[in-house]
């Protein structure tokens, strides 16, 4: 019987792959024409002669995003005649090491983490980047962005998307009628936080929930904070554990940091007391500033995409960003940041020639055309970046003046800044005492 | 197949309720029983619900208010829905991932079916040294998380199988659709200990004076398992069948490891993870996305429920 | 809103591939034990034929050699793809557990010392070990409960489905909906059901996901939500099977309904409970869809499973969190040990 079935099953099958096959052959693949000769692909010409090549790419950009990533280098594509074949995922940083560890890597990475990066280098896995790229990467990239993807000397991947993280969030129309100024100074910006907690209002409102990355804003609070107590060396001691996370500087900048994220009377405005910032989306963190329940949101340039729909984001308009201020302006204007690194797990010439283009300043000005796109390129030019905040972070990245520094968290052990910092936050929101705290996170960096 | 069945008693237990004690029973208990079996039953449902209601509501309103304001307030808007069935990206269209789902699905249960029926048979009905120890072992292998074999396996698809410097296996070197194959695998791997653990209590309890008739007319094994065995536990399998059809249905990690997330493999969980979580706490389309992956599961389930129930019943029907 | 067939057309390819190599695997398995053997059935037996004399002691040994080739070949593709899919990764999971976080280097028991000395992985332990008595324990129950109360109730078939749906629903799905149940609002409206309830009974709101040791019995209710219908499915399925007669006999003796449920029904059904129990404590042991997307371990809610993939993927802990997983191994003896005992019992019996 049961083989009256499965022989029934066989013709089945036969039927319908002699159908499918038939109409298969209708549908050959069309190859990519290469319009290497033509005009607008003259600024091409030295990534040429790969026509026909595949490139891949793993990054943690999806939809809109990707579709935009897509777009940015369509005509590299169309010019060179090399596919790149681009992949986002959610889960990037836990599956980007299943795959290299599983001998299934992709040609190119776009790495958040200076730390990730370094495992990859360390495991002999990320090649070095070629001269090409290199030269192309130097006269980009400032030496400050450089160092966080060299290892023992050697360059393993050029920057390309960056964001500035020392933004507070307000709304200039609620600022204009209620005669607010936007402060500069970080004694200005807590007169201004009374001031408006006397009128009833909670000042600040944040939200530190992420899924899996749950923790993640109230570390950049932390860094932010301490860039400015401490000054960007101590800070820098702190990211390489030449101090140990639970130093007095440390203690001294969350304690600070808690002053405003721990006091019931500036949070949450919009959702609750201090608790409620734990489970607070991060996306949401700031929406109450739109219907005046709160006015102060500290938030990378990126929140500026997480706006409800119709909110316009504009110096004149209903919300903006200001700097977040330094404590004293002596040391020099600290800004917290972060961006992906471009690392090659391949070194074909066509991963080369891609790797090389993406650190290219024509590609910097291609993307940021498209909108929502920050970079340390030297070459990108302010004119081409649409956004407002977006051409301020610009204008920060550039500034002379600045003194830039990575995400600490993305620096340390994984363990540490994607574990217990991020844990260790949640905690302290939930009402766990600063020290006690500290000293969690310092015994589990070994 | 059918007129097989009840010779054995196995399977025939659908008829039982029917008797006149049954009856009375039923009439007995029935009103009270019904009651509390319903309330239950809304209870159990609520939460789901709860989405179903919010999945029909405008943006605003999901963020803003409970769905049970619903009531006195309706306003029913089928724009989340548009947005997870149409919207359009590079990313492509729902059904192509719908698409890759059932050739992922289809086979990932056939296969294990098969192969753990049977094993299952043999360490039931065959006599070999060891037998109990194979089923231990497989039994226990249950345990071992699979995220721990995503590594393992995904270098024996990618660069095969090397022993002491010498290529015993290839690699798969597969690419777009083909990597089904690769999921297929995987899912299969997985999914034996469990299947050959549910489908051995199954088949350990078919009575075994009838093997051993079987045996004496002289029959083989491949036979007795074909013409005796397999009808007797299709329940058995429909069972089985639902459980798998529903993990791997639902499954986002094997199939984001294995098949990669473009549109050419990746499963509709992995579009609907995506739409939800790109751009923050979309939650209106993570309502609509919820009950659009929930009902391929409800209708298959509710297809196969007779044979479910069935299914289950015949292996413990013998104490 | 066109849609590109055309596209589709090698998928559809795939899938029959597929389906053709399954009939293919399967049939010719089972044709290849069915033709070779007789074969040389028939050999032998003209072999015995010619030899008549001494044949009666070689054959049961034949057939018993024969019968274990047979069962080789039944168990092969099983336990083929077992080896390469979970033999080795346990193996190779075991080793790394002894090794540092790159894998380079061993380090002895290194790994299980740091497991037993941080407090917070202490807490999960514990967590685990709360979740594998309660999940299993209360499902069960209700599961039966609900079992023998809708035997008799009217509308079955629809109330077993309602409490079956939440299987239906991925863990991650599941999650996210009762998400919504706990959810949580300072300011404003309530849209979480449990604090709505709490509000309109004269309550505060609470945020019940942040509320140690409560919110690990959040958790836990969300696991007996999905997993209660199986349970009682499965039972409910068993108790139908127990022969009229048997009741209907206790029944003229008099029996009470109680004396019924725990002389006639539990021993009748005892061979179900125990493969639900067994199912659903494996099951609960490796859970991590549903932490990880309620609370991801904060709060005092983290579990082994979910605890050794942060370790192993996102911490880059690889001999961590193989620890991690290595201890899972061992809480599931018991149940092992469990299984062997029932098989002997089923062997002799």
């Amino acid at each position: 019987m049961a083989f009256a079935r499965s022989r029934q099953a066989l013709a089945i099958a036969g039927v319908l792959g002699l159908a499918l096959g038939v109409t298969a052959c209708g549908t050959g693949n069309d190859k990519k024409s290469s319009k290497a000769g033509s005009a607008e692909c003259a600024a091409y010409e030295k990534y040429q002669g790969h026509d026909g090549k595949k490139v891949s790419i793993y990054s943690s950009i999806r939809d809109i995003e990707a579709d935009r990533l897509n777009q940015s280098w369509k005509e590299f594509e169309d010019c060179t005649g090399i596919d790149i074949d681009h992949e986002g995922n959610a889960e990037f940083e836990a599956q980007l090491p299943v795959r290299v560890d599983g001998g299934n890597a992709p040609d190119l990475a776009f790495i958040p983490q200076p730390g990730l990066l370094k495992r990859f280098v360390d495991s002999g896995k990320l090649k070095p980047v070629g001269a090409d790229t290199k030269a192309m990467a130097e006269q980009n990239y400032s030496p400050d962005w450089l160092k966080y993807s060299t290892v023992n000397g050697q360059l393993y991947g050029a920057p390309l998307g960056s964001n500035v993280k020392s933004f507070v969030w307000y709304s200039p129309k609620t600022f204009k009628e209620k005669g607010w100024t936007v402060p500069t100074t970080w004694d200005d910006m807590i007169k201004l936080s009374d001031q408006i907690a006397a009128s009833g209002t909670k000042p600040w409102c944040a939200g530190i929930e992420s899924g899996d990355a749950t923790g993640w804003p109230a570390t950049d609070w932390i860094e932010d904070v301490l860039l400015r107590t401490a000054g960007p060396e101590v800070y820098d001691q702190w990211t390489t554990h030449q101090i140990p996370f639970n130093d007095p500087k440390v203690v001294d900048a969350v304690n600070r940091a808690g002053s405003i994220l721990k006091n019931e009377k500036y949070v949450n405005g919009g959702f609750g007391g201090v608790k409620s910032i734990a489970t607070t989306a991060f996306q949401e963190g700031g929406t109450p500033i739109t219907t005046g329940k709160c006015a102060l949101h500290r938030q990378a340039s990126f929140y500026a995409n997480q706006w409800p729909q119709g909110t316009k984001v504009a110096e004149d308009g209903d919300v903006f960003a200001f700097y977040f201020p330094a404590i004293d302006p002596a040391k020099g204007k600290p800004v917290l940041g972060g961006g992906e690194f471009v690392g090659a797990f391949n070194d074909r010439p066509e991963v080369q020639a891609v790797q090389t283009y993406l650190a290219s300043g024509e590609y910097a000005n291609s993307r940021a055309k498209i909108g929502d796109w920050v970079s340390a390129n030297k070459k990108l030019d302010l004119n081409n970046v649409p956004n407002p905040v977006d051409k301020l972070s610009v204008g920060i990245l550039q500034d002379e003046k600045t003194v830039f520094r990575f995400d600490g968290s993305d620096l340390m052990p994984a363990a540490v800044g994607a574990g217990t910092f991020w844990k260790g936050m949640v905690a302290w929101i939930n009402g766990k005492d600063t020290n006690s705290v500290l000293n969690g996170i310092e015994g589990s960096w070994k | 197949m059918t007129t097989a069945t009840p010779t054995v008693g196995v399977g025939a237990q659908a008829t039982e309720p029917v008797t006149r004690a049954g009856r009375v029973r039923k009439r007995l208990n029935s009103r009270t029983a019904t009651l509390v079996s319903i309330v239950i039953a809304v209870l159990w449902t609520i939460p789901t619900f709860g989405l179903f209601i919010s999945s029909l509501r405008p943006e605003n309103e999901i963020k803003t208010t409970g769905w049970w304001t619903f009531f006195s307030n309706p306003q029913v808007t089928l724009e989340n829905y548009q947005e997870v069935l149409f919207s359009t990206g590079s990313s492509g269209q729902l059904a192509s991932y719908f698409i890759n789902s059932l050739a992922i699905t289809i086979p990932s249960v056939l296969f294990p079916l098969a192969f753990a029926s049977l094993a299952a048979y043999a360490l039931a009905w065959m006599n070999f040294k060891g037998r109990d120890w194979v089923y231990i072992g497989i039994f226990a292998l249950q345990i071992v998380p699979l995220q721990m074999a995503l590594v393992p396996l995904l270098r024996f698809f990618s660069t095969g199988v090397t022993v002491a410097g010498v290529q015993i296996l290839p690699a798969w070197d597969l690419v777009d659709e083909q990597k089904f194959a690769q999921v297929w695998f995987a899912h299969t791997c997985f999914a034996l200990p469990f299947a050959v653990f549910l489908l051995h209590n199954f088949i350990s309890q078919l009575p075994g004076d009838l093997m051993e008739a079987a045996r004496v007319d002289g029959a083989t094994h491949p036979k007795i398992f074909r013409t005796i065995v397999l009808p007797l536990i299709t329940p058995a399998l429909a069972a089985f069948g639902i459980f798998q059809f529903l993990w791997v249905w639902n499954d986002l990690l094997v199939a984001l490891i294995f098949a990669g997330g473009g549109n050419e493999t990746a499963p509709l969980t992995v579009r609907l993870a995506e739409l939800a979580g790109t751009r923050g706490n979309e939650w209106q389309r993570l309502t609509a996305g919820a009950f659009v992956s929930i009902v391929v599961p409800l209708i298959v389930f509710l297809s196969l429920q007779r044979f479910f129930v069935r299914g289950l019943l015949a292996g413990s029907v013998k104490g | 809103m066109e849609f590109d067939f055309a596209a589709e057309q090698p998928k559809f390819l795939m899938l029959m591939y597929g389906l053709i190599a399954f009939v293919a695997v399967v049939g010719g398995l089972l044709l290849l034990l069915d033709v070779v053997p007789s074969w040389f059935a028939r050999r032998r037996e003209a072999q015995l034929v010619a030899a008549s004399v001494g044949g009666g002691v070689a054959l049961p040994r034949r057939r018993k050699q024969r019968e274990g080739a047979f069962a080789f070949f039944f168990l092969l593709p099983t336990l083929l793809l077992l080896a390469i899919g979970l033999v080795v990764p346990a193996i190779r999971t075991t080793l790394l557990s002894f090794m540092d976080s790159s894998s380079t280097n061993w380090v002895g028991l290194q790994n299980y010392e740091w497991m037993f000395s941080e407090d917070s992985i202490v807490r999960v332990l514990i967590n685990t070990l709360i979740w594998v008595i309660l999940v299993p324990l209360v499902a069960t129950g209700f599961g039966l409960i609900y079992a023998v109360l809708v035997d008799k109730a009217r509308f079955e078939a629809v109330a077993k489905s309602l409490i079956f749906l939440p299987m239906a629903i991925s863990f991650v799905g599941a999650s996210i909906i009762w998400r919504f149940v706990y959810a949580y609002r300072g300011e404003g409206d309530q849209i979480g059901l449990l604090n709505q309830i709490v509000v309109s009974l004269g309550g505060e709101p609470k945020q019940w996901l942040l509320e140690s040791p409560l919110n690990t019995f959040l958790l836990i209710v969300i696991m007996v939500w999905i997993q209660a219908g199986f349970a009682m499915v499965v039972l409910s399925a068993a108790i139908k099977a127990i022969p009229a007669d048997i009741v209907e006999a206790a029944r003229l003796d008099g029996v009470s309904p109680w004396q019924m449920f725990w002389q006639i029904t539990m021993p009748s059904i005892r061979p179900a409970l125990v493969v639900v129990v067994v199912t659903l404590s494996i099951a609960t042991l490796k859970v991590f869809d549903i932490v990880r997307t309620a609370t991801n371990g904060n709060y005092d809610t983290n579990v082994i499973a979910t605890e050794m993939y942060n370790q192993a993927f996102r911490y880059q802990e690889n001999g961590q969190g193989s620890a991690l997983a290595v201890f899972l191994f061992v809480l599931v003896i018991p149940i092992v040990i469990y299984q062997i005992r029932n098989l002997r019992k089923q062997r002799e019996g």
